[in-house]
């Protein structure tokens, strides 16, 4: 059941609309119901190949050798591809950003760091041949020792997972193995606090789950191009993604998707894009390259888990006077887009209240488990989670209603938060009365009253003196070039390739190598941290 | 051995938007010569609602009915750039970018009906159900599509737009932390009842609920959607999902549904919602996002109400009936607290 | 690898397809007859977007044998309109807004179908008992049982020539 509380900032809305506001049936909703809709992998291709990959049985090993030799001559096999047939077999999904060093191989080469990567594929004429001919690859593998505890990870004497970040953390600001978050005194306030309460929360891993799995076929198009049907979420975020991993000029790319069988954040990754393309660059033929559902639940990038402290200080009337939060992302063994919900998890801190005293040090940690990645709310649900039970336990530490606890404490127009921007627009008081109304839960008359638009600002709006920090903080560097503009480079050697590269690999850039001074025409993209690493 | 039912709430915001380098998008708006109008994007619909919301948009900026709009996406070699879908940013930066690209087409669409109605642009609207006529004289009208023909055949004019939505950078400071992480944020608070069975450690839904406050609501049945299916997944992760059941122990990862558990139709509750609608001065028509943050306050008031009814603290989720056992026998069994 | 002619009714119309030692009825569906409105979701009979009706009884074709349905009726949800129009199931699921993505549906539609065909009046339990082999990861599964309720509800005009 749902209802419309029109009361509620009707002086904000203007009414007089014709097509917003109404419950206009969905675009798409004849084709879903007639089974017409048409997703990436419905779309018929002639000579249609399949690609499979071996993974990592290992957590993290080293690959002392990779023999294909029988793979290479088994029944329907067209072409196996090793890590040395990827052209640029290197890279970090926000480097389209300019955000983070390149840390993940499209195929390992030299170590596999998480059990589930991808190794060697094999494209062949049917799934099942592409499975077979798997089965008869042997790969020589020294076992290392594994870390999976973000804690642990960060030790002195831990595993190193991804020799890119030595130190098991992601590298923000060129300097810190966290982003941190400083707006007044904690200390000082935790110091005079009538109450103190610290918790540890875990978040678990989450698998997107999606009833459509990760997949897409790339085939040859006219002209020397590729066509990819793709359920990617980022049409261009993908495109861009493998023209820099195949080493070609994007406009060599033609991706149609935007039709997709839910993805809830988990097709971001171009999980299947990069090796699907090269499969046809490689065969010539179209090639399907579709994730079972086995590969999407273990080996799929689930959300991370995420580890969070809370340490909070609390005066017997209710006022949180400080929140002091240290989160660790569990990233697994690459970055992908951990690095970037640090950041966001950072900004969220400390959720929709107003303290005047906040602290945060967040995390990106490497372990050596499937590499993690965006979902639905990604980088706040699990803050979220910390912080809302640990409201639950304050307001029971000092015997005020939950509800009421929370309107006392809710930011409000007009105040600063403490990434230091004001707070507009807010509306959290409201949704607490009008979920406390419907739920029957008795909240007192003042409490009935009070606004998100009224109380705010004022000594709430002020910046407070925050120790240790220097005034107006110090800024980053310049913005500089991204990969959409990335200079000439020459074909990246393989990072350590153990044994003889597998017999006679045409070109995989043989569709007319891109000068590399081509540039992709959009804007320039800066960065946060204009750090350039390439 | 007894069934014990709790209370619990929380409360959230959510921020609409990415922020690491840049969050564009653009559009393409054009019309055919029967005043019929294509939005081209490459934005992605994975089931939200992407194709349909940007389809009111664009109608409602043009003033045209929603019928005569046919949203196309996604086709790099035809749709403009965007980042993508994620982040609750599809209704905000891709709306925004639609309706910069349905102003534009807009005004080219009035000059070519001032031309065949040889009046000013400024004199004329649009009805919304395909004319365009003089403001105050009805009946000095011409129809899109006679507009449309026209401009293609006679004057030589294409009715199309280009629009782009751009949040710049925020730079992030390294010591402070201070930056823009997002333009806009959507709030909510929920209430939900559970039952735990302390012999087997299962939590039972009762009931939610809620109010969300969204912006403005631009298909009410798209948000109801994501607001109830939204609430299932987030009972989903309180309860039931991991693909790692003894996280950071890796081992027995699900291989399949039957492992990997999620609530079925037989496991879901009411839940009675209340949508409240501040318009984000920035937002399209002051629309934000309500399809990631619907989740997020389930996870805690499911928490908070197992608390209050059993009286013990899970804080590592999802929380299964296992941990749900263990901590009752930690703390001797039950001790439920006040009713709520 | 050698192939396997297999004939059976599908939608009402005699197909026959070849198909490799093994193959599944979803493949044959799919790759064979050209229809697509079964998904693959998971090969291992777990999430039901591939349910058919095979002589009116759901199945899961990603792990029913091919040659099984050998002289058997098929139903898929392509074949549930009728020309134009649209089976009340169908209708019943739009107005209901029972799709996001919309992966799930023709899944989702056979299995109820299946239900609607045996029982025109069931109750909310039995419609729950029916979808509970199919998954759906956006809806929450309220919007669709509703419809199904709904569509049960709308009486004879269920049953299509």
């Amino acid at each position: 059941m749902l209802e419309f509380r029109k009361e509620y900032f009707a002086d904000e809305r203007d009414e007089n609309l014709n097509e917003i506001g109404k419950p206009t049936q969905r675009q798409d909703m004849v084709g879903h119901v007639t089974g017409t809709t048409t997703y990436f992998d419905d779309h018929k291709l002639a000579g249609l190949l399949h690609l499979k990959v071996l993974r990592s049985p290992h957590h993290h090993a080293r690959i002392r050798g990779i023999d294909t030799g029988a793979a290479e001559r088994a029944p329907g096999v067209r072409r196996v591809i090793r890590g040395a047939d990827v052209p640029r077999n290197l890279n970090t999904l926000l480097s389209l950003l300019n955000f983070g060093k390149d840390d993940e191989p499209t195929l390992a080469v030299d170590k596999v760091r998480y059990k589930g990567e991808p190794v060697v594929a094999v494209v062949a004429h049917s799934e099942r041949e592409a499975f077979e001919a798997l089965a008869q690859i042997r790969v020589d593998y020294e076992p290392l020792p594994a870390v999976f505890d973000v804690e642990e990870a960060l030790k002195a004497g831990a595993p190193v997972v991804n020799e890119t970040y030595p130190k098991n953390s992601f590298e923000y600001h060129g300097r810190y193995d966290h982003q941190k978050l400083r707006f007044g005194d904690v200390e000082r306030a935790f110091a005079e606090a009538d109450h103190g309460l610290e918790e540890r929360y875990q978040m678990s891993p989450i698998e997107h789950a999606p009833t459509e799995t990760n997949g897409c076929v790339a085939a040859p198009e006219t002209n020397g191009r590729y066509v990819v049907y793709t359920c990617a979420q980022g049409l261009f975020f993908s495109l861009d993604t493998c023209a820099k991993i195949l080493d070609v000029p994007s406009n060599k790319l033609h991706f149609v998707g935007g039709t997709v069988g839910g993805g809830f954040g988990g097709k971001v990754d171009s999980l299947t894009e990069p090796l699907a393309i090269l499969g046809a660059m490689l065969t010539g033929r179209p090639v399907r390259y579709v994730l079972g559902r086995e590969e999407e639940m273990q080996f799929g990038s689930p959300r991370g888990a995420e580890r969070i402290y809370v340490k909070d200080a609390v005066m017997r009337d209710g006022r949180i006077t400080a929140r002091k939060v240290t989160s660790y992302f569990d990233s697994g063994a690459y970055t992908r887009l951990s690095s970037y919900a640090v950041i966001k998890c950072a900004a969220h801190i400390p959720g929709p209240y107003t303290i005047p005293n906040v602290h945060a040090d967040v995390y990106c940690v490497y372990t050596n488990r499937v590499p993690a990645t965006a979902m639905r709310g990604f980088g706040v649900t699990a803050v979220d989670f910390a912080i809302e039970c640990q409201m639950d336990k304050l307001a029971h530490l000092v015997g005020i209603d939950p509800m009421e606890f929370r309107i006392l404490n809710a930011y409000r127009d007009g105040d600063m938060k403490a990434h230091r921007r004001e707070a507009k627009n807010t509306a959290l008081i409201e949704c607490v009365q009008v979920a406390a109304e419907k739920a029957k839960w008795p909240i007192r008359e003042e409490f009935r009253r009070m606004s998100s638009r009224a109380g705010g600002g004022g000594a709430r709006a002020a910046v407070p003196h925050t120790p240790g920090t220097p005034a107006g903080g110090a800024r980053p560097p310049a913005p500089q070039r991204t990969t959409y503009d990335r200079p000439p480079q020459p074909a990246q050697a393989p990072i350590f390739e153990p044994q003889k590269p597998s017999p006679s690999p045409p070109s995989p850039r043989q569709p007319t190598p891109a000068p590399a001074t081509t540039q992709h025409g959009a804007a320039r993209f800066s960065s946060v941290f204009g750090t350039r690493r390439r | 051995m007894a069934k014990h039912r709790g209370r619990g709430m929380a409360a959230i915001n959510y921020p609409i938007g990415m922020n690491l380098g840049g969050d564009p998008s653009q559009a393409l708006v054009h019309s055919n010569p029967s005043g019929k109008f294509t939005v081209a994007l490459s934005s992605i619909d994975l089931g939200q609602g992407m194709k349909s919301v940007t389809r009111q948009i664009c109608a409602e900026t043009l003033g045209v009915p929603v019928e005569d709009v046919y949203v196309d996406t996604a086709d790099s070699d035809t749709g403009p750039h965007c980042m993508g879908s994620f982040a609750s940013r599809g209704t905000h930066r891709v709306g925004n970018a639609v309706m910069a690209a349905a102003r534009e087409a807009r005004g080219v669409m009035m000059e070519a009906a001032a031309e065949e109605l040889e009046v000013n642009a400024s004199d004329l609207e649009t009805d919304g159900r395909g004319n365009i006529h003089v403001k105050g004289a009805p009946h000095r009208s011409i129809a899109v599509k006679d507009v449309a023909i026209a401009a293609q055949f006679k004057q030589g004019k294409t009715i199309s737009g280009r629009g782009i939505f751009l949040v710049p950078l925020s730079e992030v400071d390294p010591e402070t932390g201070e930056m823009s992480p997002a333009t806009c944020y959507a709030h909510a608070c929920l209430v939900a009842e559970i039952e735990v069975d302390d012999e087997t450690g299962e939590v039972a839904m009762v009931r939610m609920d809620s109010a969300y406050e969204l912006g403005r609501a631009l298909n009410p049945k798209l948000v109801e959607q994501q607001l109830v299916g939204g609430a299932w997944m987030g009972v989903s992760h309180a309860l039931y999902e991991t693909p790692e059941p003894y996280y950071p122990d890796p081992s027995h990862g699900p291989r399949d549904f039957n492992e990997y558990v999620m609530p079925g139709p037989g496991d879901i509750c009411p839940h009675d919602i209340a949508v409240l609608e501040r318009p984000a001065p920035d937002g399209p028509f002051g629309g934000k996002g309500p399809g990631e943050m619907c989740a997020n306050p389930v996870l805690p008031a499911v928490a908070n109400a197992i608390f209050n009814a059993i009286g013990v603290r899970i804080n590592d989720l999802p929380i299964t009936p296992e941990k749900v056992l263990r901590a009752l026998k930690a703390q001797g069994g039950a001790r439920p607290q006040a009713r709520r | 690898m050698s192939k396997t002619p297999v004939q059976f009714r599908h939608n009402g119309v005699d197909v026959a397809v070849f198909v490799d030692g093994g193959a599944n009825l979803l493949t044959a569906i799919r790759e064979g007859v050209g229809d697509t409105a079964p998904k693959f979701g998971c090969g291992q009979g777990t999430c039901g977007v591939c349910t058919v009706l095979i002589d009116g009884e759901p199945h899961l074709s990603c792990i029913t044998l091919a040659e099984a349905v050998a002289g058997r009726s098929v139903e898929t949800a392509d074949g549930l309109k009728n020309g134009p129009d649209l089976h009340p199931l169908q209708r019943a699921f739009m107005e209901h807004f029972a799709a996001q993505c919309g992966f799930c549906t023709p899944g989702m539609l056979m299995a109820a179908k299946a239900l609607l065909d045996k029982n025109p009046a069931p109750s909310r339990a039995e419609v729950v008992e029916a979808i509970g082999g199919n998954i759906c990861r956006c809806t929450g599964y309220e919007p669709i049982i509703n419809a199904v309720l709904a569509a049960a509800s709308a009486g004879p005009g269920r049953q299509r020539a």
